[in-house]
């Protein structure tokens, strides 16, 4: 039996007002920018609730020119919808691809016997700590001279992006490995002794088994190659082929500062991604706390 | 026998085709690049390529086959840079020598001047995709020369030429549509009958040229209108003029350079140019100090939140948990940029508040402390959930009649907290610690975003800034506006690489200790 405090009623409320304080302090910047998307023009200062709300940012964030007071067009400033369009389209084929490489190489560790599979395994974790903002002259470099022989995986080529993003594997081979390791070896041994081969016992037993960490996996990387910014900086150049994350930072360029245009992008471009985050976190918790605590 | 049963199913057939059709797509490629005398690449293809046949193909090497594509690409995308940027270091590869001398030498010998003699008039007659040229002399209104056919994509070189009494066929382009082809027209080398050359002068003219370089061997190239050498100096990267019969000292450096091997020039930098060294130490001692700031705040904050997330007394826990993960959902750059924008130092909706409650307006971006604030408040806000999820994780483990037998002690929740939760948790943490300390080491996005490094260090002779971390330092070197030094920014990529190095091996140990 829990033994109680007798001040315990009071701490509970210390607690619950502090937390209460605590989130509207988190919260704030999203309140904000929320807000800001609302206002009208890109200068004018207000107040959390806008007195005159304005859907200006937003018919711009949609690519829509929008009509002034005076009757004048504001155009759009930036291809936002393009800017995600590509973003999707970057992260989503790179993913697949990340995902084939990993399961396939984290069966292999977890179930196959092989020489140097210990050191690679320690390579793979060394290796993992190095991101690719380390080598982002020689990623520079070495796309600029794949591209004098295949030009769309050269320098301002989304191709190029999405294989440069590949680098990201050595962390999820961990994490598949992990899980394959707690899946019971038996089920493959059965099909086995049925005349599986390798192959077919890990295409049609343990993968189907192991659909929540593929899951988990798709949509770390996922996250992880859209929210990505130094590579995709350096690589892209022209204004159509920006991914969302690199394109976003013209809107607060000094020159030329858009805040209240950059609300609504970031809220319109932000929204699906935090959804998506946290419709899975419940996954994506376990996937990296278990993934974490393995290494 | 079995082999070749195996090698008899049309499954493998097939898997052997397609090996057959990949190896043959990279042979072109390595015979490509062998021909481009990219023979490093080459060479480096062709091992991909006979491993990898070796792997599919030989039922020695069956249990690689799964490995061996994540190989492949840990291979090329980790390993590689970083031996390529170890390699980039120690040359002089920047914005002003970017070409491998041989490049170098072809802009060279393809400079010309114009020499004298007759100069043409010209038009262009087009039929169907083809063109072709008339030219008509100055001298002699009658005397026609017309060039063989050529489109934008097929341009014979030289372009002959020959005298012909007709017109040539098809449409006669006007000047406007003219002018659009110039760019196809400059490339053109035209050879008369007599074997002279001509090439476009002016947007109405053809006159005759000739190169000004011929090559005389050992990259040494000769103006042949005055005799003066260019010579490669392969110390500097760089072509040097050398009037005729004068001694080489006597040059004059001529653009652009050519990328060399400088040896330790870039790290000797490093150490003793003061306008590099100072900002290096810096920015080094920043990017340790941030980096640990980091991790020490997203701790007590995120281990406060797990404690109280996970009290029981505390009701509506789990809607606490979902609103206190949200700056983690978020996708950071965005969170970043609204930080930018809300700190802006005159539009900002922080300093409208401070200055509504407080009436100051602090300036984040161009005083140094506040800057430095600002990164880590930012940052602790958008590492806070990350912590906060590992905490949640690590309390469950700890079983509850610890707690209770504290309790009948009438323990605080102060002490429970630092004689129970911190030593239960502190040994499997560190090892998540040390990766997130690795993690904020090199957190470029948050630097390049929030504050790009501003305020900026005064007399430093590349870009650098007071909030500057190591790893945007060298982007800035490697990507700024202000000329662009690769070969520095590699060498202290490579002073990185070692400190990484270090706390991976360091994360290693915590790991092995934890799974003991």
């Amino acid at each position: 039996m829990m033994v109680q405090p007798r001040n315990l009623k009071y701490r509970v409320w210390t607690a619950r007002i502090f937390m209460i304080l605590f989130l509207c302090l988190i919260m704030f910047p999203f309140l904000m920018i929320i807000s800001v998307s609302f206002r009208s023009g890109n200068f004018a200062t207000g107040d959390l609730i806008p007195s005159n709300p304005s859907l200006e940012h937003w018919y711009l964030a949609f690519g829509i020119p929008w009509e002034n007071a005076d009757g004048s067009m504001t155009q759009p400033p930036f291809p936002v919808l393009l800017w995600l369009w590509n973003s999707i389209k970057v992260a989503f084929i790179s993913t697949v691809l990340i995902l084939l490489l990993s399961t396939t190489g984290a069966y292999a560790f977890a179930r196959l016997r092989f020489r140097f599979k210990e050191s690679m395994l320690t390579a793979m974790m060394i290796l993992q700590m190095f991101p690719a903002v380390l080598a982002l002259v020689a990623i520079y470099s070495l796309f600029d001279q794949i591209g004098s022989y295949v030009p769309w995986l050269g320098l301002d080529s989304l191709g190029s992006v999405t294989v440069a993003y590949l680098g990201g594997l050595a962390l999820h081979i961990w994490l598949i490995k992990g899980y394959f390791e707690t899946i019971d070896l038996s089920l493959e041994e059965a099909a086995a002794i049925d005349g599986a081969t390798s192959w077919q016992a890990f295409r049609y037993v343990l993968l189907p088994l192991s659909t929540p960490i593929l899951a988990v996996v798709f949509i770390l990387a996922f996250i992880t190659s859209i929210a990505e910014y130094p590579v995709a900086s350096v690589l892209l150049q022209s204004m159509d082929n920006l991914t969302l994350a690199v394109g976003s930072r013209q809107y607060l360029n000094p020159q030329n500062y858009l805040w209240g245009d950059f609300a609504a992008a970031a809220v319109l471009s932000g929204l699906p991604i935090s959804i998506i985050f946290l419709l899975c976190q419940r996954w994506i918790v376990g996937g990296l706390t278990s993934g974490g605590v393995k290494g | 026998m079995e082999a070749d049963q195996k090698a008899q199913s049309p499954m493998t057939w097939l898997v052997w085709g397609i090996i057959g059709l990949i190896d043959l797509i990279l042979l072109y490629g390595v015979t490509l690049m062998y021909a481009q005398e990219e023979i490093a690449f080459a060479l480096i293809i062709l091992l991909i390529v006979c491993t990898g046949t070796w792997v599919f193909i030989s039922n020695k090497g069956y249990n690689y086959r799964y490995v061996f594509p994540a190989l492949l690409g840990v291979s090329i995308f980790i390993v590689f840079p970083l031996i390529y940027t170890v390699n980039v270091a120690f040359t002089n590869y920047s914005s002003s020598n970017l070409l491998p001398l041989e490049r170098v030498k072809l802009l060279h010998l393809r400079k010309t001047y114009k020499t004298d003699g007759e100069s043409y008039n010209f038009k262009v007659y087009q039929q169907d995709s083809d063109y072709r040229i008339l030219f008509i002399s100055n001298k002699e209104a009658d005397k026609h020369l017309v060039s063989q056919p050529f489109n934008e994509t097929t341009i014979p070189s030289p372009l002959k030429t020959d005298f012909s009494p007709d017109l040539p066929e098809g449409e006669e382009l006007p000047f406007r549509d003219t002018i659009k082809l110039r760019q196809t027209l400059k490339k053109l080398a035209i050879e008369l009958p007599d074997s002279s050359e001509l090439s476009m002068t002016s947007l109405r003219k053809f006159g005759p040229m000739s190169k000004i370089y011929r090559d005389i061997g050992h990259d040494t190239l000769e103006d042949v209108r005055n005799g003066n050498q260019l010579k490669p100096n392969y110390e500097t990267g760089f072509y040097i003029e050398v009037p005729e019969g004068q001694p080489d000292s006597a040059g004059k450096q001529t653009g652009p350079g050519f990328v060399v091997y400088n040896g330790w020039d870039n790290f000797v930098r490093v150490i003793n140019d003061p306008g590099i060294q100072g900002p290096f130490l810096q920015i080094f001692t920043w990017t340790i100090v941030f980096a640990g700031l980091s991790v020490f705040f997203t701790l007590v904050v995120g281990l406060l939140m797990a404690c109280l997330v996970q009290w029981e007394p505390l009701k509506g826990n789990g809607v606490y948990r979902l609103l206190l993960i949200l700056p983690y959902a978020v996708p950071a750059f965005i969170s970043i940029l609204i930080f930018r924008g809300l700190f802006n130092q005159n539009f900002g909706e922080i300093n409208m508040l401070l200055n509504l409650l407080f009436g100051v307006q602090p300036e984040w971006f161009s005083n140094e402390f506040l800057a430095k604030t600002m990164v880590v408040i930012v940052n602790t806000w958008l590492g806070y959930p990350y912590m906060m999820i590992l905490a949640i994780g690590l309390l469950k483990s700890i079983p509850d009649d610890l707690y209770e037998a504290s309790a009948i002690d009438g323990a605080s929740p102060i002490q429970n907290f630092f004689s129970i939760t911190l030593p239960m948790i502190i040994k499997p943490l560190t090892p998540l610690l040390i990766a997130s300390f690795a993690f904020n080491f090199n957190n470029l996005v948050l630097i390049a975003l929030l504050t790009d490094g501003a305020p900026n260090i005064i007399g430093a002779s590349t870009p650098a800034g007071a909030t500057d971390i190591l790893v945007s330092y060298t982007f800035r070197i490697a990507f700024g506006q202000y000329g662009q030094d690769y070969g520095l920014a590699s060498a202290i990529a490579t002073f990185i690489f070692i400190m990484v190095g270090v706390i991976a091996w360091v994360n290693l140990k915590a790991t092995k200790r934890v799974l003991e």
